[in-house]
Order: C-alpha cells, then structure tokens, then sequence
C-alpha cells in the first residue's frame, strides 16, 4: 500500500470549543495520529480561591455557555455537601427540571445545527435552512423550548440566576409551570417527527464499533441526570461520587491543554451513548419507543451513535418534565427561603451534563470561602477515548481518500459533542 | 453599506455570548437575510480571511491570542467586543489575583511547566486593539447586538447607556438587594439588562462593567448604611474583573 496521508485540521468546526486533527501517513503506514486540545486554559479551580460560597455557582457557571446550568448545580451541590445545606423536595424537582431543560436545548443544538449538516451533506445549518425547512423549523421550535424551560426556572437562558446553594432565589409561578407543561405536551409530535428525520438519515452514519469502559451516573430505578451514584460497564459495584477523583484519574499529556482520564483501562467515555449503555432499561415509555425506533440497544459500541441517542434523550426528559410539574402543581408550589449556615468543610458532587459526567469539589473555610476545588469535565474524561477510536478507526478507512477520511474524523469528534471551553477550550483537524 | 461579511471568532471564554446568537431561533434566519456570514468556527465549516465586520468573544490570556487579534483588526473595517470577557475580562481576570506559577501549579501540578500549558494575565480585547463597538453582559442581551448591527447597517452610531442598574431596577418595582442584607453592585453597573439578576431574586454581580461616571461615593455610603465592610464590596467586585 503505498497511501500517503497529509491531514491537518486546525480548530475542528461545528463544535463547542477548539480542538485539532493530525494525521501524518507515509507508504501507508501511520506515523502520527493525534486528537489534539490547545483550547487556551481559563485555570477556574485556581481562579474560585478566596471567593465566597454565595458566589461559586456564579464564576463556575462560566466555564461552559451551553452546560451553564450543569456547572452552576454541580457546584451548588457541592456546597450544600461541604456545609450540611438541606433541600427540599420542592427544590430538587424544580432544578431536575431546570437541568432537563438544559439538556433537551443543548441535544438540540448538537443534534439540529451541528450533526445534522453532516448528515444532509452541508457544511453548517444556513443552507439546511433553505434545503429542509420543515427540519429547521422542528428544531427552532424544540431548541426554543429547551431555552424557556430554563429561563422559566432560572431566570435566563444561559448562566441562570435563580439557582443558588439551598435551593432558589426565586420560583416560578404555577401559571408559568402550566404553560410549560402545555408547550412540552405540544412537543411531543415535532419531537417523534425528528426522530423520523433522523432515523432516515442513519445510513449516513459511519459504520464504526469499538467497545470501551462506559460511566455515568446510575441510580436505580431510573434514568438519572441529577442524582445518583457512578456506574461503569467494567465495575459491578457503584463508586462514591464522594471519591470521584479515584474514578477519573486525570492526567496531563503534551497534545493537550485538557486533562485525560482513565480508569478500568487506558480510556472511558461519557455522555449519552454511556447512559444509555448503563440505564437504558429505566428510559420512559415513548423513550424507550424512540430508542427501538432508531434501531438502538443496550450495548451500543458505535460512538457515531451518540448523537442518535441524544434524540432519545431529548424524548425522555420531555416526558419526565412532564410529570415533574404535574409532581410539583399537585403537591402545590411553597414559598421557601434558603437555610445556610456558613462553616468550614469539604463535599463533591455529579450531575450528567449534556455531554457526560460532570464532577466538582470545594473546600470550604470557617468564613465561608473557597480553599481548594477540583473539577472533572465530561469532555476531558473523553478525549482519551476519542484518540483510542482515532487510533481503531483510521487504520480501518486508510484507503478512502484523504478528504473522506477528514470528514469521517471530524464527524467521529462532533459525535462527542464535545465542549472544549469546559475542557478547557478548542478543534482543528491536521493530517501533517 | 452592502450586506456585510461577518466573521465570528472566540478566544478565551465559555462561548455563551455566542449561543446568544443561535437563542434569537428564528430572528437568526432574518438577521442573516441583511448580513453574510463569511467565518464562524462554532456553527459553520466555512472558513474565511476576507470580511468587514469581526465580532470577537473572549478574553486574551496568551501571546497567540494577541497576534490572532491583530491580524482580525487588519482585516476588518469594524471589530465588535461580543460579552464581558472580550469588553472586560470577565470571569477570566480573577486569575490575574494571583501569580501565573501559582495557578499553573494548582491546575496542572507537575506538569505545569509544560510550554503548551502557558499562559499570561488576562486581557480584554481594547487593552490589545481598538475596537469599535462594545456589547456588555455575561451573556450579552441578544436585542444589544441586534441593534449595534443596525446601527452598522445604516450607519448611525449606537446608544450608549448611561444610566446604573438601579434605574431599570426600580422601574421593575423590585425591592432593592441591600434591604435583604446583601451587597448589589446595581449602583455601579451599566444597565440594558432590564435589571435581570435583581428581578430573579439576586444581587448584580456587574457583568457589564462600571458606567464610566459609576458614583463610587455613593455605593460606599450605601454600604455604610447597610452595615457592609469595603472588604466585603471588593470581593463582590473583583467578580467580573471591574474594579
């Protein structure tokens, strides 16, 4: 075989964050495949020290734009661990609807304006827009939803307000919750009709399978984003998500800025092909329907699939929410004041973010203020294993031609939806 | 002016301003009825050197950074700050609290010497180049960016606020933060955000920067009266790089 292989892409395109693509083969043979992170560093477990509690869930928020509402409660979490904060019923719900609504707008996204351009042979949504309207105008109105699920709870689309440690500074009324069960009952149909678009699209999806360690959050008998312990498809006992750091194992690596992790073996991967592997029998009804409906189960190797499964998802927390308010208005909405007495102590937290696990600790002094703190984000648990699927995945396309394999390398990494500015911060595709 | 080509590039930040853009859905699809974007690496694949209008995101914490912006200014006629850390700092500035070892060190442990994990203190987008238009708030108010596009289009300068959070505040008939024991920055803060945090049950923690004239005599007179240190000020000011 006499391939010469030349890719270089420079800050990977439709995705959250920069990242690059090196691949370098000659006579065939590879002598340089690299899924690389230069993302600048924004150094946020550095930055929190000597801040006060109040003001975590804040700064924290900004590590991501689109998984806002994820940091902003892992923190918040975190902080009711470390000073014994309680929390009602009433709080819990009305965050885990706040969450799903973060992760119906960010699915969204991901699956509507960034995957699905790929698939319809289009370089971003602009041209979609005149080539599929009736697609684009599902996923307006999907994204939309997601959008006002959390400016509803959370005063703003992106960074929310309301949620602070102890529970809300503000509630939503019981007329806004019915109006919200309204448009999400509404969405039901133009969710299944893009379940139907996608499904017809899913022989443009790579053929391409490679088992791996899979770990979410796993709280049985559900399917959890909020609470719960960690489970792995290597482990059969959960791991604390008190001792998260013995899970992810982060290491520093010269291709990038983000940290890599391990755990089982030399790499994992998190987010919703991850859920779905570990809780895949606690989906809802019309979830669950969905899944079958796009030929998905348990078990899935094919990281391609991801985004597939973020549609099931999107179903499922439509469903859930559904319920939740139903919950929340029949036990009736109470006017609650967050209960926090400031003392010294140390807690971590999970929750799932759109793109996968999510974990972050503080240590707290008698003052209230911030010592230490660790973070863990989906997207650096992933990258390890985005290289492994490099690794697994050129040597089996090698003799397709050059731009082919490009696309194919990119498609691979915006299957992880990746969130690099969580990560870190960028995506560029090199074959050198 | 002819539809105009814009790019969008983003450095050093959480790439929230420009989810701002994709959240304004169908007003998106008109927006691009009037301009023609050319570059944005977070939506599209295209790619371009060629444009008249540059909306930056983020904040500059490296040497390549630096570079990258002036290179953008070269190219573009206008350079629009997008979000507080491209008009302040933002969050990022926090950094600049401490020595560039010593957070390196707590992030990266041993490895923190590594070259590719350098960084510098953190700067906004006019310590580097000039910029020709600002749109404030972390996240910026979509409707902001709106209208500093039309003003581009027609050629008229856009507004400027200069009145505090407090106004826009009080029209909301919100209970002023202090009367619940906490420290507003309010008094201090451009407005445009319709008082947002406040009208949510939270203090403004000023993502859109200090108006040029902020009434510092004041806010420490009010902090007098609610019993409240400078101490506890500062650290609520430190939070979005302003003070």
């Amino acid at each position: 075989m006499s391939k010469t292989l030349d890719i270089k892409v420079n800050h990977v395109t439709r995705v959250e964050g920069h990242g690059n693509i090196r691949v370098r083969a000659k006579d065939g043979t590879i002598e340089k495949l690299e899924w690389q992170v230069p993302e600048a560093p924004r150094f946020f477990e550095a930055m929190v020290r000597g801040r006060k509690y109040e003001d975590i869930q804040t700064i924290v928020s900004r590590i991501c734009g689109i998984c806002s509402v994820t940091h902003s409660l892992a923190a918040i979490k975190a902080i009711e661990r470390a000073m014994d904060i309680p929390v009602t019923d009433q709080t819990d719900r009305l965050r885990i609807l706040a969450h799903y609504g973060e992760q119906l707008e960010s699915h969204i996204l991901h699956v509507g304006y960034l995957v699905a351009p790929d698939l319809l042979g289009q370089k971003s949504v602009v041209p979609v827009a005149s080539s599929h309207p009736e697609v684009v105008q599902t996923v307006i109105a999907l994204h939309r939803l997601g959008n006002l699920m959390m400016e509803v709870l959370t005063g703003r689309k992106t960074h929310p307000v309301r949620l602070v440690p102890g529970g809300f500074s503000m509630l939503p009324s019981a007329k806004e919750l019915r109006m919200l069960k309204q448009e999400l009952q509404d969405s039901v149909p133009k969710l299944t009709a893009l379940a139907e678009v996608i499904a017809s699209l899913a022989g443009g999806i790579p053929n391409f399978t490679r088992e791996t360690e899979y770990v979410a959050l796993v709280n049985e008998p559900s399917y959890p984003f909020y609470h719960g312990q960690i489970g792995s498809t290597d482990a059969s006992e959960l791991a604390s998500v008190q001792d998260f750091e013995s899970v992810v194992n982060e290491y520093v690596i010269s291709q990038s800025t983000a940290k890599w992790a391990k755990w089982h073996r030399e790499s994992y991967m998190v987010g919703s092909l991850a859920r779905f592997n570990l809780n895949a029998e606690y989906l809802a009804p019309l979830a669950k329907q969905t899944a079958a409906m796009l030929g998905l189960e348990k078990g899935c190797y094919n990281p391609y699939m991801n985004s597939v499964v973020q549609v099931v998802e999107s179903v499922q927390v439509v469903e859930r929410s559904i319920e939740l308010i139903d919950e929340i208005l029949t036990v009736g909405l109470r006017v609650e004041r967050p209960d926090v007495k400031v003392r010294a102590g140390v807690g971590a937290a999970a929750v799932e973010a759109p793109r996968g696990i999510l974990f972050h600790r503080y240590e707290f002094d008698d003052k209230g203020e911030c010592v230490s703190a660790n973070m863990s984000i989906p997207t650096n648990q992933n990258h390890g294993n985005i290289q492994k699927d490099f690794e697994a995945l050129v040597p089996s396309i090698i003799d397709r031609p050059q731009d082919e394999i490009r696309q194919v390398m990119e498609m691979l990494v915006r299957a992880y939806d990746p969130c690099i500015s969580c990560s870190t911060h960028y995506l560029d595709v090199e074959f050198v | 002016m002819t539809k105009p080509r814009v790019a969008i590039f983003d450095l050093a930040c959480c790439e929230g301003c420009q989810l701002q853009i994709v959240n304004m859905e169908d007003d998106l699809l008109n927006l691009l009825t009037v301009i023609d974007p050319v570059e944005w690496r977070e939506a599209m694949s295209d790619q371009s050197t060629v444009y008249d209008v540059a909306i930056i995101e983020g904040s500059i914490t490296r040497q390549a950074d630096e570079i990258k912006v002036m290179e953008i200014r070269q190219r573009a006629t206008y350079v629009i700050a997008l979000g507080a850390c491209a008009t302040m700092g933002g969050v990022n500035k926090l950094k600049n609290n401490f020595a560039i070892h010593d957070v390196k060190k707590t992030v990266y442990g041993d490895s923190a010497n590594m070259p590719h994990l350098d960084t510098f203190t953190v700067k906004a987008l006019k310590e580097v180049i000039e910029v020709d238009f600002e749109v404030h708030g972390c996240p910026i108010e979509a409707g902001e960016l709106v209208h500093v596009v039309k003003c581009l289009l027609s050629g008229q300068a856009p507004q400027e606020v200069t009145h505090p959070v407090c106004v826009e505040c009080k029209m909301r008939e919100n209970c002023c933060r202090f009367e619940y024991d906490e420290i507003c920055l309010g008094p201090l803060t451009r407005a445009g955000c319709d008082a947002r945090c406040p009208s949510n049950g939270f203090w403004c923690f000023g993502c859109r920067g200090f108006l040029p004239d902020a009434n510092f005599t004041a806010a420490r007179e009010l902090m007098a009266e609610h019993g409240k240190s400078l101490e506890d000020l500062e650290s609520k000011l430190a939070l979005f790089g302003s003070k």
